[in-house]
Order: C-alpha cells, then sequence, then structure tokens
C-alpha cells in the first residue's frame, strides 16, 4: 500500500556516529554551533515548541560559573513512548546532543530524569554512559552525566517541577520567571531539552542545516517522532515530515473508520473526522509532543474525557486553585450531566470553567486541561450527554 | 534483613545527607522494602536533618513511593484510555479473581498489591502493566494468568 | 536611575524599585488586588491565583503577587476577564470548603469569607466537593486546632512554620486532588513537633487553623458564685488588645483592659508583669550564680550560654530540637507561671482564699501558653497552677460578648497584690525585652550603678533584626562580685525560632560564646504572638514594638528590683532568689522530646 507521508530516518539511524559527530563539533566554535542551530528552526519537541537555539543562546549569555544540561526524560503524556524507544535504542546520541549542549552553554554536568516507569531501562543507560563518558575523555571534553529517577508524577515532566524533583522537593511548579535559562536546577542557568530535541540538535550537526530544514514548513521545521496508538492497525513509533494534514495521516495509520484523533496526549487537542482535512499538525497547526491516539466510531469520547480528567485529577501538583479544584470541578461535573443530575447548560459553565484555568493555572498542565476538555466537548456534546 | 535503621543509613552514606539525596533515598527504601514506613521516614528525616512532615510531604508527592504496607509484588495496570480500549478492565477482573484482592489492596500473605497507575508509556502494546520494576505488554487473559501463575509458583 | 522600572496600571504610569512586583506597584498606586496565599512576612508561592491580572501581549493572566514589575509593562487589574477569572477561583475554593460560616470560629474574620461577600456569591457556581473528601479536624492539643474542612491549600501556615519558625510541623502531602496540608505522618498535633506558637494560626486566612478557645469556660468560672476568679495580663495584651477593638495598633490600653476585665466580672485583676518582674530577679541571680560556678568554681557541669525560659513555644523547641541544652535553659519558669503558683499559694495565704476555690485565668498574647498551663510539671501548688489561659483575641471576643464600648473605658488600675510592676517587666513584651530588663538589674546588683545607657534605654538589643548581640564591660564592681571584674558579658537575642535555630547552630559549632541569650518563639517577640490581633506585619509589629517602649518610658519604676511588690514577696514569703521556696514554686525542669 502507497503511503501518503513521507517516513524520515534521522532519530534511529546511524548510532555509531557519536564520537565522529562529537569530535567535529567540539572543534567548532560556540558560535557556529549556535548559528546552526538557531538557523536550522529546531523547536523543543517536547511539545511547547519553544526554538532550541534560542534556549541555548539565552543560557550561554548567562555568566554564571555553574550551569547545567537537563534531559527531560519524564515522559508522561498520555499515549507518548517515543523518548523510551529513543533512549533505549539511540542513547548515545542523546548524550552527545547534550555534550554539544553543554560546551554551548559551558556546563560541566549534565542530568537525564528518567521517569520511574523506566526504571528497566537504568541499567542499559548507564553501560551507555560509561562507554559516553570514555569518548568524551578521549577527546578531552570535561563533562559528566548522571542519571537521576522520578517516582511516578506527571507533572515533573514541567521543567521547573523537574528541578524541584531533582532537588529533593515535592515536583511543584514554580513562578516564572524567572526562566530556567536564568534560574534552574539549583537556581542556576540550565538548559532543560526533550528526549528527541537532543537528538535532532546532534543530528544537526551531523548532518547540517540545510538537510534538516529540507523537512517540515516554515514553522515547523524537520522531522518528529509520533507516537500512535488507539484504534490502528499499525501501532507504533513513526518518524515523520511535521507539517502533514490530519487526513493524510488517518489515511496512513487509520483503520478505516476514525472519528476524531486526540493530537498530543491528555494534555492536547481533540480533532474530529470533520476537521482532518484542515488539520496541519506542527506548530502552525495543531501540535504535540509526539501523542497520537485514534479512536473510530465504536469508541465513547464521554469515556475518553472522562479519562482524561480522571488523569489530571490526581496528577495535578494541587498546589494551585484553578488545577487542582478545577480538575474535581470538571469530572464531576460531566458525570453529573451524564447522569442527569445536571443540565446540559451545566456544560457550558464548565467550558468556561475550562477557559479559566487556561489563563489562570500556574503552569502548563493546567492551562492545557482545557485543551481536551474543550475540544472533545465541542465536538462531541451529545456523547457527553446520551 | 537488615534493620531500617541500616538500610537508611547505608542509602544516606551512599547518596548524601542533603535535601538532594531524599528522593534517591525513598527509592532506595521502596526497592528494599516495597513501602516506606513512619519508622523509614523518621529515620530519614534524621540522617538528612530535616522535618520528618517534609520527608512525608514529598514521599506522598510520588505515585510510586507508596507509605502504606505493599506486597512482595507491586503489579500496577495501566489505567490509559489506549490501554482500556485494549481490555485493561477484563484484565483487572481476572486480577482480583486470581489474586483474591480488589485494586488497592494487598493479599494476604503480603505477596501481591495491585494498583493502577497512569500511562507506562506502552500504548501501542497495551494493555500493559509493571511488576515491581518489570514491564508486561500486549496482555491478554491468558497471559496475565500464566505471568501470575509464574509468581505464585516461583517467589 | 537604573534601579527602577516603568510600568502602567490601569492607566496610571508608575515606575517603582527593579525587583518588585506588580502587586507591590499596584500598593503603591492605591490600587487595591485581592490576595490569598500571598503574606508579607513570607516567600511568595503564587498558588491561589486569586490575585491575577491582566497583562497586555501576554496570553494568559498573571498572578500580580509573583510577577516582578518589568520596563513596559501594561497592566490591567479591572477587566472583565480578570473578574471572571477572580470569581471562578473563589468560587472553585469554596466547593472545596466547608462553608457553613455561622459554625466557625473566624466568622467575620475570615479572608475567604470577605472575598465571597465583596462578589456577592449568592448561589455556588460549582458542584459541592465537600461530602467527598472525608476531612479531619483535629481538636486534640490544648493550643490548636486544625480543619481540615475549611482549608484552602494556600500554604501560609506551611510556609510560616519553615520559614519564620524552622519547625515545619507542617507539611504539604500527596498531590492533585488529594494534596492537603499535613503533618507528619498525619498525626495529631499534639503529637508532632508543633511548637504550640501559633504563627500559622495568626496567618491562617479562614478557619481551618485556630486557636482552642476556652472562652465558655471563662464564663462559666467568672458566673460560679463558688469561685474567686483572677485574672493576670501579660505585658504584649495592653499595646495589642486595641486592634481587635476598633483601635489603632500601636495603641495603649492597660487601663482600659484592666477597667474592661473588672467589668467583665473577675474578681481580682491581676498583672503578668510583677512575676515578670520577679522573674528578673530569679533568672537575674540564676545566671550571676552560674557565672560565679563557671568561672571561679570551674563547674563543669553548669552550663552557659544561659538561655531565657519565658517562651513556652521557644522550650517546646528546643526540647524537640536541642535536648542535648535543656541544661542551658534557665530553670525559671515563665512569668505566667510563676503567677500561677503564687496565686493559689501566696496570694490565697495573703487574701485568705481557699485555693482551692481558685480559678487562674491568663489573658495571653500566646496560643502555647495554653499548652504550658497544661503541662503536667505546672501544679506546684498543689493544683493546676493557671486554670485557663486565652489570648489576646479570646479577650476581645468577650469584651464585645459583653457589649462593653471599650473605647470609651475610663483607665484602671490593677488590684494589688500581684499588681504591681514596672518598665522593666512591661518591655518583656518585645525582643529584648528581657534582656534589657535582666541587664537593667543584673548590672545594678553587680556594680551598684545603673547601666550606662541613656535613660536606661538599652538600644542594642532593641529592634527587629532577628539575631542581635550585645556586649556590657562590668568594671569597678562591688566587692561580692569581684570575680566579675572586668568580664564583658556576652549577651543575644533572637525571635522567631528560625532565628533560634540560627543561634544554636552557632553555639553548637562553637562559633558563638555568649553568656546569657534571649529567645523568644516569635518574630518580634510576644508584640507578634500566635494569640496577638489579626493580622500581623511588620508594620503592625513595629507599632506595637514602639508602643511597648512608650509604655516602658511612661512607668515611674523602670527597674524589676525596685518593684514594691517584688521586695515585698521576697520579704514575706520567698526569702531570697533561688531560696528553697523559690525552686520549689518558680523553678522547674524540662524534657527532652522526640525530632517528628
Amino acid at each position: 500500500m502507497d503511503k501518503k507521508l513521507k517516513r524520515v530516518d534521522l532519530i534511529f539511524s546511524e548510532e555509531c556516529v557519536c564520537k565522529d559527530v562529537l569530535t567535529t563539533s567540539l572543534k567548532k566554535s560556540n558560535d557556529d554551533i549556535l548559528k546552526d542551530i538557531l538557523d536550522s528552526g529546531l523547536r523543543g519537541r517536547g511539545g511547547a515548541g519553544f526554538p532550541t537555539g534560542l534556549k541555548w543562546k539565552f543560557t550561554a549569555q548567562e555568566t554564571s560559573e555553574e550551569k547545567y544540561v537537563v534531559c527531560n526524560a519524564d515522559e508522561g503524556e498520555p499515549g507518548t513512548f517515543k523518548d523510551r524507544e529513543i533512549l533505549s535504542r539511540v542513547p548515545l546520541k542523546v548524550f552527545g546532543g547534550m555534550a554539544i549542549c553543554a560546551k554551548i552553554i559551558g556546563a560541566k554536568h549534565g542530568y537525564v530524569y528518567l521517569r520511574g516507569e523506566y526504571q528497566f531501562l537504568k541499567a542499559e543507560l548507564e553501560k551507555a554512559l560509561v562507554e559516553f563518558h570514555a569518548t568524551i575523555k578521549e577527546l578531552g571534553f570535561d563533562f559528566q552525566i548522571h542519571i537521576l529517577m522520578g517516582s511516578g508524577a506527571y507533572i515533573c515532566g514541567e521543567e521547573s517541577a523537574l528541578f524541584e524533583s531533582m532537588e529533593g522537593k515535592r515536583g511543584e511548579p514554580r513562578n516564572k520567571p524567572p526562566y530556567p535559562t536564568i534560574a534552574g536546577f539549583r537556581n542556576k542557568p540550565t538548559v532543560i531539552n526533550n528526549v528527541e530535541t537532543l537528538v535532532y540538535a546532534f543530528m544537526i550537526c551531523r548532518i547540517g542545516t540545510e538537510k534538516f530544514m529540507e523537512l517540515g514548513t516554515t514553522d515547523s521545521r524537520g522531522s518528529k517522532v509520533f507516537s500512535i496508538s488507539g484504534d490502528t492497525p499499525i501501532a507504533g513509533i513513526y518518524e515523520l515530515e511535521l507539517g502533514m494534514s490530519l487526513e493524510d495521516f488517518v489515511e496512513d495509520f487509520g483503520d478505516g473508520d476514525t472519528k476524531a484523533v486526540q493530537v498530543g496526549g491528555a494534555s492536547g487537542f481533540c480533532v474530529p473526522r470533520k476537521k482532518f482535512k484542515d488539520t496541519i499538525i506542527g506548530f502552525e497547526g495543531v501540535p504535540t509532543g509526539g501523542s497520537m491516539m485514534l479512536f473510530n466510531s465504536s469508541r465513547s469520547m464521554y469515556n475518553v474525557l472522562k479519562n482524561y480528567v480522571e488523569f489530571f485529577e490526581e496528577e495535578s501538583c494541587g498546589q494551585c486553585t484553578p488545577c487542582r479544584v478545577g480538575c474535581q470541578q470538571l469530572k464531576i461535573g460531566i458525570e453529573a450531566v451524564k447522569k442527569g443530575e445536571k443540565s446540559v447548560h451545566y456544560l457550558d459553565t464548565l467550558q468556561k470553567l475550562a477557559d479559566t484555568m487556561k489563563v489562570t493555572a500556574k503552569c502548563g498542565l493546567g492551562q492545557s486541561v482545557a485543551n481536551s476538555f474543550s475540544s472533545i466537548v465541542d465536538n462531541f456534546k451529545e456523547e457527553m450527554i446520551y | 534483613m537488615p534493620e531500617i535503621k541500616e538500610i537508611v543509613k547505608d542509602l544516606a552514606d551512599k547518596h548524601g545527607r542533603n535535601r538532594e539525596s531524599l528522593l534517591p533515598i525513598l527509592q532506595g527504601i521502596v526497592i528494599e522494602e516495597r513501602f516506606i514506613s513512619d519508622v523509614a521516614m523518621t529515620e530519614v528525616a534524621r540522617e538528612l536533618d530535616m522535618s520528618a512532615a517534609l520527608v512525608y510531604g514529598t514521599a506522598t508527592f510520588y505515585s510510586f513511593l507508596d507509605t502504606k504496607p505493599r506486597g512482595k509484588f507491586v503489579i500496577r495496570i495501566c489505567r490509559t484510555i489506549t490501554c482500556d480500549m485494549k481490555g485493561k478492565r477484563q484484565l483487572i477482573k481476572l486480577l482480583e479473581d486470581l489474586l483474591k484482592i480488589k485494586v488497592g489492596e494487598t493479599t494476604k500473605d503480603k505477596k501481591f498489591t495491585l494498583l493502577e497507575t497512569n500511562c507506562l508509556g506502552w500504548c501501542h502494546k497495551g494493555p500493559a502493566m509493571l511488576i515491581n520494576e518489570q514491564v508486561f505488554t500486549e496482555l491478554n487473559e491468558d497471559k496475565v494468568s500464566e505471568i501470575i501463575g509464574d509468581y505464585m509458583r516461583n517467589n | 536611575m537604573a534601579n527602577t522600572v516603568n510600568i502602567k496600571i490601569d492607566g496610571i504610569d508608575i515606575s517603582v524599585e527593579a525587583g518588585k512586583t506588580v502587586l507591590d506597584a499596584a500598593k503603591e498606586l492605591n490600587i487595591h488586588i485581592p490576595t490569598l496565599c500571598y503574606h508579607e512576612d513570607l516567600c511568595v508561592a503564587g498558588n491561589c491565583r486569586v490575585c491575577v491580572v491582566e497583562q497586555e501581549g501576554a496570553k494568559n493572566l498573571v498572578a500580580s503577587c509573583a510577577m516582578p514589575a518589568q520596563e513596559g509593562m501594561v497592566i490591567h487589574t479591572n477587566t472583565h476577564k480578570v473578574r471572571n477569572a477572580r470569581r471562578h477561583v473563589v468560587e472553585l475554593l469554596l466547593s472545596e470548603h466547608n462553608a457553613d460560616c455561622t459554625k466557625c470560629y473566624k466568622n467575620t474574620k475570615c479572608e475567604l469569607q470577605d472575598l465571597a461577600s465583596e462578589m456577592v456569591i449568592n448561589e455556588h457556581m460549582f458542584l459541592d466537593l465537600v461530602p467527598e473528601k472525608n476531612y479531619t479536624v483535629d481538636k486534640q492539643s490544648s493550643s490548636i486546632i486544625k480543619d481540615d474542612s475549611k482549608c484552602i491549600r494556600c500554604q501560609r501556615c506551611v510556609r510560616t512554620c519553615h520559614e519564620l519558625q524552622h519547625v515545619s510541623a507542617l507539611g504539604v502531602a500527596y498531590k492533585g486532588d488529594q494534596m492537603k496540608i499535613s503533618t507528619f505522618f498525619e498525626n495529631p498535633m499534639y503529637d508532632v513537633v508543633c511548637t504550640n506558637c501559633g504563627q500559622c494560626v495568626n496567618r491562617c486566612p479562614t478557619g481551618a487553623l485556630i486557636e482552642k478557645n476556652y472562652i465558655d469556660q471563662v464564663w462559666d468560672a467568672i458566673y460560679d458564685p463558688d469561685t474567686h476568679v483572677i485574672v493576670q495580663t501579660a505585658p504584649a495584651t495592653r499595646i495589642a488588645l486595641g486592634e481587635d477593638l476598633g483601635m489603632e495598633s500601636g495603641s495603649i490600653v492597660t487601663g482600659k483592659m484592666a477597667a474592661s476585665l473588672r467589668k467583665l466580672g473577675f474578681d481580682s485583676v491581676l498583672d503578668t508583669d510583677f512575676t515578670a518582674d520577679l522573674t528578673i530577679m530569679e533568672e537575674g541571680t540564676e545566671l550571676l550564680t552560674r557565672l560565679k560556678k563557671v568561672l571561679v568554681d570551674k563547674d563543669e557541669s553548669v552550663k552557659v550560654p544561659m538561655f531565657t525560659s519565658c517562651s513556652p513555644g521557644w522550650i517546646k523547641f528546643i526540647e524537640h530540637m536541642y535536648p542535648d541544652y535543656l541544661d542551658n535553659l534557665s530553670t525559671c519558669k515563665s512569668p505566667q507561671q510563676m503567677f500561677g503558683a503564687l496565686a493559689k499559694t501566696y496570694y490565697a495565704q495573703k487574701r485568705n482564699i481557699d485555693p482551692a476555690k481558685i480559678v487562674s485565668v491568663s489573658i495571653m498574647p500566646c496560643t502555647a501558653k495554653k499548652f504550658e498551663a497544661a503541662r503536667p510539671e505546672m501544679r506546684d501548688s498543689g493544683f493546676q497552677d493557671v486554670d485557663l489561659g486565652i489570648t489576646t483575641r479570646e479577650l476581645a471576643v468577650m469584651i464585645k460578648q459583653a457589649g462593653i464600648n471599650f473605647q470609651e473605658l475610663p483607665d484602671e488600675k490593677f488590684d494589688s497584690i500581684m499588681g504591681a510592676s514596672t518598665g522593666a517587666a512591661v518591655i518583656f513584651g518585645a525582643t529584648g525585652g528581657v534582656m534589657e530588663a535582666a541587664l537593667r538589674t543584673a548590672y545594678e546588683i553587680v556594680t551598684g550603678r545603673e547601666v550606662p545607657f541613656e535613660n536606661l534605654n538599652i538600644t542594642a538589643v532593641r529592634g527587629m533584626e532577628g539575631v542581635r548581640e550585645a556586649t556590657v564591660k562590668l568594671e569597678n564592681v562591688l566587692p561580692a562580685w569581684s570575680f566579675l571584674e572586668g568580664v564583658e558579658l556576652k549577651t543575644a537575642v533572637a525571635h522567631g525560632l528560625t532565628n533560634a535555630h540560627q543561634i544554636m547552630e552557632a553555639i553548637k559549632k562553637g562559633e558563638a560564646n555568649y553568656h546569657f541569650v534571649e529567645v523568644m518563639g516569635c518574630p518580634g517577640g510576644c508584640i507578634g504572638g500566635g494569640g496577638q490581633p489579626i493580622p500581623t506585619t511588620p508594620e503592625i509589629r513595629r507599632k506595637r514594638a514602639e508602643a511597648i517602649y512608650r509604655e516602658d518610658e511612661g512607668m515611674e519604676i523602670r527597674k524589676s528590683h525596685e518593684n514594691p511588690e517584688v521586695q515585698q514577696i521576697y520579704k514575706d514569703f520567698l526569702g531570697e532568689p533561688l531560696s528553697d521556696k523559690s525552686h520549689w514554686l518558680l523553678h522547674t525542669h524540662y524534657h527532652k522530646r522526640k525530632r517528628v
């Protein structure tokens, strides 16, 4: 069967190149590498999409003696499993990306914060680290990577919560500003990047900016690793060019009866069939950290939504009012409407509440609950009632 | 089995005695004991010279740092929608029947605890579960029966 | 002016110091932004989200308490979006909150209630979450009640207990919908490291943390014709009580307070200041005796520095945290407890009253005094020495209940005996006051001269600096004290337990060699005590301290050893300081406690 979408093979290819890339990159000037990363248009692959080069540049500009590079491997977004795959298959590229970043910003220590659910990966990663440390020692580069484990808290994927957790505290997001580039881990300037972002940065150093920019669109350069699950005959990990239409995506991956795709996990958007055609997957359209969940017409979108709000109700850190109480209200609210204890109009109240959460919550978690809530309630209202 | 006091002391020797050592120490206790008792937390507070309430507050924040007694094997079934769509609920029912406990409970012989957990990151191979640190994916009723049977027989 | 930033709030330009928040800037403009988790004494949390405002160009609203003012910022504090958001936030808090206000001790004194009232909330917008919550109410402590059903999780208490008091008896536990403010393992407050200082109570915006009140018990005692009800009032109550009765911070209401207590029906209106003076006699003598044992007798069992022991919060803190230093504590009971022990012995004898019929009530700026009164070792009179300890706040409630027009009351005097006092006793209420009072007396005992400070004001130990040090050189001493000739008496003062912790760590590490250290458990000393009127801010505490020193300057006698009633009690009853009788009634011992 012909596939609509172009498969890319940057992330998982050529694991053995780590040493070569580092040898070349460590000789290059910081400005040259930084220019490449900036020019490439690479944006964070964790979901928020901040330009990677800028993050590195801001941190490099800070004068602190002590800086850190942190790899966010707290992959917890429902429907996302690409970082696990990347770390298990090409860990040296992740470490390589961290080393290049460390060189540019002037960090001596890097940390991989690995979610507790991936404890089984740790031994292999430690092994790869031994090899990596030998390599950079050989290259005369002073940089150490440490692995820290999470312990089952989705919110720790939020960067400032992750720093808190690294510091031995409850993973509660901090007030921003200041941003990590100024005050991150131990309140020192810190670059924190998603696993996949680091590999792309590394691959840009490998293949060059132009090659990377051949892929994707103006706003969404390059490719991305997608975690595809749900009602699809070919669930799995796929690296695809950014900027595709959801229609093409569903054609390639759907089971012929796709009624909705949840793009970006529980914190992402639900796109119904009628909008597949006009939906672009990328920063200009609907962005995603990689999670693509397909639902066919046998699925109850009420169950899907309830699953998501239950998830948020439990995984909110609980410190800010809109998120802690808002999630509880959204959950019992849709239950009450479903049971007929509250009228259909109560859904409007809940929609307004979701809008408030979006603009008042302290961090990205609480702000993004509205994404799935509103898009599912808007597009599948009858399913919420009957 | 070593006393909890020694376990904590060894972990503090290994990871250090500042606030940043707290999570690795608590994680280490869970590996040894499957949960963190009040006595263990008191010891941690003493070793790290910090408030016991803050140790408790930190531990209870993290789903995997159990503060209630758990069995030797903690089974965590992924409750995310994709695993649910692949039959997670039937598997929970099966596990409840096999272990004769409900979700959240521990068997009388303290061997198994059955819990649900948020996304395990195996959505393309659901349903998935963890038994302690080990992952089991693409589960079905036969597979679950076999796995639990193995654990029951061999431990 | 490089260190200022220019911003615009509600159309008004203002330039503020760099580092100030949007909320600070709004305050300077007298623009009111509602807050809940924000407190002047504490670090910024930014978690209640009530103070959100609209920033032009920003996609989301920003929390004004946590947002630094940045050059060119344009802020709107009163837009439709802002009002809707705040309304939602308050509604959400109410949905998690046991809003049965008529059954709440904080009714009409609740910041959440104020906000709800301001927003005119008639019907709740969201579903009630309380029935599903299984909230616990912990009433087991003798000082503090913790009612989780009233908690809005602003974490002021947690920050207070950590930042100001270095105790962290309270922390945040669990996450998501389960998140709560909790002690270690959710044990009751009486069974954890809580010092009962009540600083959390002072800062709780709702009724989640309140003092255990004994108002009804006091009324019952007053109305019981068979009892003789006496009342003592702590130094810091007389400069704060007015705040709860419609007066300005810093109003001195000593005379009105005495008058109101008489009106309430107390049989005898007496003064803790009397035993504050007595404390100076006992503690001053104890200090000099210790110094002799250390310097002359080289007795290694005697410990210096000697710590003051008036503050029950500090006592419990050291019992939990530094049990190796219990021998450094002065054995003197606090003025409250000295008073209690004497009331049912000396006073009873002098007035010819059966001590069994005496109900001894104390008005204290403190919640820990309730716990102190209940300590089993505080029964040296043969009875519980102090029967009921109530706070300044509870007294204000009683005055209102009795329909007394407090502000119009004429000034009255305390009864005698045990009602006379000096300026030295009054300053016990402010941090540094015990030290100053002790120095006024000890210096004179040793040298025969007044302390060499202008108008007796030892300003070096005054102020709000967390830890203060002062050295007094003893020269030309009287022959009996020749061993102190030329000695530089090193003293230190700390207030708030975080500062106490700092001083204790320095002592532990051998970095400090003091002879005498005053520690008060609460910020500012008793004027900022956990039983004082709410709110408390640095500004309010400053005004109260000023009032204390004004009261001191206005007193006829300003040195404890010149208090005629003190001289009389030694003559008629106690003999001399540290006599056997003093030891029996006025001194105590301490217990090591677990650190969880």
